[in-house]
């Protein structure tokens, strides 16, 4: 009875509560309100929205499995060519070996005049054949500690006359020199990189420079738009940082970096260069760039070179180190075995855990139903 | 009012306070209350006006009592009361009576069927009965919200180690001074004239303002917008929208959702919450031939009762008999009243039956279909219209009430042709020993079926008085009632003299008519673990079969008896409680192997143990006397409960159901306990459970104004609790989790960072990309996760209640799953962190051959990051609406979209100028970028497969078997 008394329930239960929709609804129910609490009978509100609901399946992740497999070992190899592909060589010519030419320089200070200069001798093994980028590297120089980092004003080196003479309080304490407000302020501009670099190829003994070009080193956004000199009457730098004081550790004032006017000032791009602070306590920085000249000649043949330094750097006293990096650049950048290998294993793990769970899933599978079929 | 007040309520009034019942317009001094919102009962209870003052009934008349009132101190038991009144009287002695609960007119009852009645005020205020039973709103909290206090606990720790690490180590790389202080980064004056310690403490709060994004603050936000929004799919819900009532379910909190889906213990109040409260007449049986009416007519159809359907077919006199019997075996009363009482509102007549049994109205009205019904009692006489359409008049001599022990009643009338007849109804076990022993076999079959299908039977019998034997009854019957001392044993063995060699006529079943889909909602909640306990005012016998009824004791299971009727009265039920708590602790605790008791919640055992307690026995469990033999009555008492798969406890007083629920609450373990109920007096139960659901039932709204969801039907709260209660706990679970393991691998890398830029806290990211991680680039798509994710479908949930266990015990908030977010969040954050680091050992990233710096750094890990996490969600979500869509895909577009303007702008701060632009011109970039959100992601798609993996082996298995 009990039985029979529930199905009867259901029986009229159901249409009631869906077919009845309109009717007890919409006729507002007699209560004169108006307004019914019937619920929207919406998808949203009823959470029957449609859905796609996947679900991942062994079948279907084991094939991706394979296809990122076959995707990612080619692109490894493919990195990892290139990367071996790319020619790189590296001089530390910190000095501190005593028997380093530049040995001698080791504890200059800033205001050595004349410089200390010292000649490295080197031979490259291959030649360079495209295009080869000069880089000087540091290492321990912490360029990413908080302090040096926010110690700049972005608005003076954009070119901001106000800023130029009253640099941000960020820059203290290389806000201000006798009185007097410092262009460009702030540590990372007052420790700028100024060793000279200068290649020379050794043919039968005589020196030929090899042209190092300095422009086309900054990013172009950086070198156009975020670092302007300010502006005023005229072009003339010297009037227009006029009232201002160069760096402490500066030689010469910033409208004195480059002789020519467009990479002068704030403009100058190896200054742009190091205002760019990287990441981590050991890093490159780019220097010059030495373009191929024709198709015949590699850009650097193979052979004897010397490098002409103009230390004026000191980095022994923070236990830093100095590089001169030549390199050339392919599609990815300079030289890094790190992604092709990450890669070529990732992919290699993906294809062989494919394997083994296919061997497993497959196994037990067959396993279960060959077991059991007997029985 | 102040006490001592006479006070005059009317009909239809409720009570102000708690009065003791002097007069009333009736001149016999009753009056007629219905309780339903004290204990549920909605049926109409007389009280009996002190004996000396009945006649007392005008203004003018009370005015001139004097009496002195002594009652006991205020006490919540709804069913208890002794007082003493004395009266004093000018010209005669003064009287002194005592004063009982019948007595006594509770506030929150309500005067029914009596003009007027003067009452004096004893309790009033914050003293009544109701309100001692009322229990102050508590804030409730959810485990969820515990589990998130304790997670919290642990990223704190992980913060404050953080800073310490950091701090120290900073100190130990400073004691170098080129690294403390090299050429190139001078100190300011004020830096270095600061005191070491200041300094040290300084770095340690920048340090922990650095890392503070480890602690999800936005969780809190996203966490009360997911309980606020998700709330209202409860509401929306139009499977739980009534038609009768034209409401839908209500959310009072939106704290509780997730609750819903860890809910262990269930107590439900009976009347009105399992049961409609109507009782109906199902069918009866005739010296053994069934009579039934095989359509019941609540059900709509209201064409006219059709014609009955016969299985053999008695002689008619004999079934004359038995409707005559039916319609004057009764105390029902007639109101003539248009107005709907709200018991058995039926528009066409003109009428309404009341009594103080739902019952006896059933089977009049039961009567009344089969042809004769009952037309009142008039100077005695009550009068009955038969098949005929003729009046018969029938004088009622006495009425032998029912009393619970006697579990019958009989009344004597005298036909008009001057006949005596006895009728009586009754229990079938009180009346087959009093009816000759061959006229009960074929009955008996039937009250067996009946009562398994869960109809409460009683069995009708009569006999035929000698006028003699009638002035003998009339006589005792009459001195039994002077009595002064033992009147009730004198009045009970009278009764028992009368009551004997009757004939036996048939028996009938009613239904307590349970509510829609009552039983296979507690046999989903059963399947879903859930123990279910039925806590009601109801006497025993009823709320027994109704527990039969609604499957909540199987025809198996073994029925623990603690009730006044096995522990007995008297002296010794102490001793008696103790030796059956002690004999049913040895049956469910001792001899059950211990090996399953590691089997939590399934139910395995091979007997299913059910346990019906009373709310003398329970307060003599919970407040036992000084003995201190007695003191561990409470826990044995727990233990028998726990074990129990159903409880029933009836005659229970509001407090003690909040009593049971507090101390099942309280217990090791402290499981999650849900009290549903409709009426006032399940109010306190509501507010002492974790979640309290009211039902917007007949009785009122105070169950639902206080509890803390409302639904229409005991029905729904399956959909609650399996459905919603089930996808909350899920969303809200893995928001937690997720927002935890999201702060967690965005703050690593910036931790690592550390180490690499000499402990001096440079942020990793750029100060956008700080504040914007939580509240644009990974917000939108967890809430919308948090709010449309169905990992299972809901249908499948409603339909299959076990999944319900799967999320028991919160299952997704334990430390495992903690830790293993947590490793994941390490995990990925020294995959983003190590994987650019270890690009970055060559900056010149682009094909030109110029270098990127710090700036750049930060936002590749950052774009892995974003990338990463929004993707585990997306590799998370089961259910993929458009929303799921837009707000997955639109974020991340987002980001790129906020990364490309912010880098495109020149703001005061300039560092971000263009970073992210020709961070993109990098193939190398490119291809890390891919490569590292691969790696982060690959455990868990390998997660994913190994258990898709042993899921497909076990379901082969299973077949297999």
């Amino acid at each position: 009875m009990a039985v029979n008394y529930s199905a009867k329930e259901e029986a009229d239960g159901h249409p009631s509560g869906g077919v009845g929709v309109p009717g007890g609804g919409a006729g507002g129910g007699g209560g004169g309100a108006g307004k019914t609490r019937k619920p929207d009978n919406t998808a949203f509100k009823q959470q029957r929205l449609p859905a796609w609901q996947p679900i991942l399946t062994a079948g279907t992740v084991l094939p991706a499995f394979f296809i990122i497999g076959l995707i990612f070992i080619p692109i490894g190899i493919g990195i990892f060519v290139t990367s071996n592909n790319i020619r790189e060589y590296e001089i530390d010519y910190t000095g501190t070996e005593p028997s380093s030419p530049c040995n001698k320089c080791l504890n200059v200070s800033w205001d050595s005049t004349p410089p200390c200069t010292c000649t490295i001798n080197f031979t490259l093994e291959h030649s360079f054949e495209s295009n080869v980028f000069m880089y000087y590297g540091l290492s321990n120089f912490y360029q990413n500690h908080r302090r040096y980092v926010k110690s700049r004003d972005d608005s003076q080196l954009n070119g901001d006359n106000s800023s130029l003479h009253n640099p941000s309080k960020e820059c203290e304490p290389y806000r201000t020199n006798e009185d007097k407000p410092i262009a460009p302020c702030g540590a990372i501009a007052n420790s700028m990189f100024n060793d000279t670099l200068e290649l020379y190829r050794i043919d039968n003994d005589t020196r030929t420079p090899i042209t190092l070009i300095k422009k086309g080193i900054a990013w172009w956004t950086d070198k156009n738009v975020k670092f302007r000199n300010p502006t005023g009457d005229g072009n003339n730098l010297t009037a227009l940082f006029q009232g201002t004081t160069k760096p402490i550790n500066w030689p010469k004032p910033v409208y004195m970096l480059d002789s020519e006017p467009d990479n002068n000032g704030f403009i100058n791009e190896d200054f742009i260069v190091w205002m760019r602070t990287a990441a981590l306590p050991t890093f490159r920085k780019l220097y010059r760039l030495i373009e191929r000249k024709n198709n015949l000649q590699p850009t650097l043949q193979a052979g004897k070179y010397s490098l002409d330094i103009a230390y004026n750097y000191p980095v022994h006293s923070f236990d830093g180190r100095k590089r001169m990096i030549l390199s050339t650049i392919s599609w990815m950048g300079g030289k890094n075995p790190f992604l092709g290998i990450a890669y070529i294993t990732v992919g290699s793990i993906c294809f062989f855990l494919g394997v083994v769970l296919l061997i497993i899933h497959h196994k037990y599978g067959n396993r279960n139903t060959s077991a059991d079929i007997p029985n | 009012f102040q006490v001592g007040d006479i006070v005059e309520v009317k009909a239809d009034e409720t009570f102000p306070c708690d009065l003791i019942f002097l007069a009333s317009s009736s001149i016999d001094g009753t009056c007629y209350v219905t309780t339903a919102s004290l204990d549920g009962e909605s049926n109409f209870k007389t009280h009996y006006a002190v004996r000396d003052t009945t006649v007392l009934c005008t203004d003018e008349a009370i005015d001139a009592l004097t009496a002195t009132i002594e009652c006991e101190q205020p006490q919540p038991d709804l069913y208890k009361f002794v007082g003493r009144i004395i009266i004093y009287r000018s010209n005669q002695e003064t009287v002194a009576r005592s004063l009982g609960p019948e007595n006594l007119l509770l506030k929150g009852a309500t005067l029914k069927n009596t003009k007027k009645i003067y009452g004096v005020a004893v309790y009033t205020g914050m003293e009544t009965k109701m309100a001692l039973n009322y229990q102050g709103k508590s804030q409730k909290r959810s485990a969820v919200e515990k589990s998130i206090n304790a997670f919290l606990i642990v990223y704190l720790c992980i913060l404050l180690s953080k800073a310490t690490v950091c701090t120290t180590l900073k100190y130990v790389w400073q004691s170098n001074p080129f690294n403390d202080e090299p050429w190139y980064n001078e100190k300011t004056k004020k830096e270095r004239e600061t005191f070491k310690v200041l300094r040290m403490f300084t770095d340690f709060l920048s340090f922990m303002v650095l890392f503070n994004f480890i602690i999800p603050v936005s969780m809190y936000v996203t966490v009360e917008m997911q309980k606020f929004l998700g709330s209202f799919f409860i509401s929306w819900d139009k499977e739980m929208y009534d038609e009768e009532i034209k409401e839908g379910a209500l959310v009072n909190t939106s704290d509780l959702n997730e609750e819903l889906g860890q809910v262990e213990f269930v107590f439900t109040d009976k009347t009105g919450t399992l049961t409609e409260n109507s009782m109906e007449f199902i069918e009866c049986c005739i010296d053994g031939h069934k009579y039934k009416d095989c359509i019941s007519e609540v059900d709509g159809f209201s064409q006219t009762d059709g014609p009955l359907k016969y299985y053999g077919k008695a002689e008619k006199s004999r079934e004359e008999l038995f409707l005559r019997a039916l319609c004057l075996c009764h105390t029902v009363q007639i109101k003539e009243a248009d107005q709907v009482d709200g018991l058995i509102g039926h528009p066409e007549r003109k009428y309404t039956y009341i009594s103080s049994s739902p019952d006896e109205i059933a089977l009049v009205k039961g009567a009344e279909k089969y042809g004769f019904t009952f037309l009142g009692l008039e100077n005695d006489f009550m009068k009955i219209r038969n098949q005929e359409n003729e009046t018969e008049m029938y004088q009622l001599l006495h009425v032998l009430n029912f009393d619970p022990v006697r579990r019958r009643m009989s009344v004597i009338v005298r036909t008009t042709s001057g006949k005596l007849l006895l009728f009586c109804k009754g229990a079938d076990s009180s009346i087959f020993p009093r009816v000759k022993q061959e006229e009960i076999q074929q009955t008996k079959v039937h009250v067996d079926r009946n009562a398994m299908d869960g109809y409460r039977t009683l069995c009708v019998a009569f006999k035929e008085l000698t006028q003699k034997e009638y002035d003998r009854i009339d006589r005792q019957l009459n001195e039994a009632k002077m009595a002064l001392q033992d009147r009730e044993e004198k009045m009970a063995k009278v009764f028992e003299d009368t009551e004997a060699d009757m004939h036996l006529i048939g028996a009938t079943a009613v239904e307590d008519r349970l509510q829609e889909q009552s039983a296979e909602t507690i046999e989903a909640l059963h399947a879903a673990g859930m123990k279910v306990w039925v806590l009601t005012g109801d006497k025993m016998e009823t709320a027994k079969s109704t527990c039969y009824a609604c499957r909540l004791f199987q025809t198996s299971t073994e029925l623990l008896e603690l009730t006044a009727k096995t522990v007995g009265e008297s002296e010794r039920k102490e001793d008696r409680l103790h030796e059956l708590l002690m004999e049913y602790h040895k049956k469910l605790i001792q001899d059950i192997p211990k090996s399953r008791g590691g089997l939590k919640r399934s139910w395995t055992l091979s007997q299913e143990y059910g346990l019906i307690i009373d709310g003398s026995t329970l307060s003599l469990i919970l407040n036992p006397s000084q003995d201190s033999s007695s003191s561990n009555y409470k826990n044995i008492f727990l233990q028998i409960c726990l074990k129990c798969t159903a409880v029933l406890c009836c005659r229970m007083a509001p407090l003690q159901k909040a009593q049971i629920v507090r101390m099942v609450k309280n217990t090791k373990g402290s499981p999650i306990t849900l009290s549903i109920g409709d009426g006032a007096n399940d109010v306190s139960m509501i507010l002492e459970a974790h979640v309290g659901i009211g039902i917007k039932g007949k009785e009122g709204r105070q169950a639902s104004r206080n509890s803390d969801y409302a639904v229409p039907k005991f029905k729904h709260l399956r959909k609650l609790l399996l459905a919603h209660g089930h996808l909350y706990y899920v969303r809200i679970a893995h928001l937690v989790q997720y927002f935890f393991y999201k702060n967690l691998c965005f703050i690593l890398p910036q931790f690592l960072y550390q180490f690499f830029c000499g402990f001096s806290q440079q942020p990793l990211y750029d100060a956008a990309y700080l504040t914007m991680y939580n509240i644009c680039f990974t917000s939108l798509p967890i809430l919308a996760y948090s709010l449309l994710e169905q990992h299972i479908n809901i249908d499948r949930l409603t339909s299959d209640p076990q999944l319900y266990m799967k999320v028991s015990d919160n299952a997704m908030l334990q430390w495992r799953p903690f830790l293993y977010w947590t490793f994941l969040g390490a995990f990925e954050g020294l995959v983003f962190f190590f994987g650019v680091y270890f690009l970055f050992q060559n900056s010149s990233l682009e094909d030109n051959g110029k270098v990127f710096g710090n700036w750049t750094f930060g936002t590749i890990v950052f774009t892995v990051l974003v990338f990463t996490v929004t993707l585990k969600l997306a590799l998370d979500t089961r259910f993929w609406t458009w929303m799921n869509h837009f707000v997955i895909w639109g974020s991340l577009a987002f980001y790129v979209f906020f990364s490309f303007f912010w880098g495109g702008v020149i703001w005061q701060q300039q560092r971000m100028y263009f970073v992210f632009a020709h961070m993109l011109t990098s193939v190398s970039t490119w291809l890390a970028i891919i490569l590292l959100i691969f790696i982060s992601l690959f455990p868990e798609i390998l997660l994913i497969v190994l258990k898709n993996i042993k899921e497909k082996n076990h379901q082969v298995r299973n077949k297999m078997m």
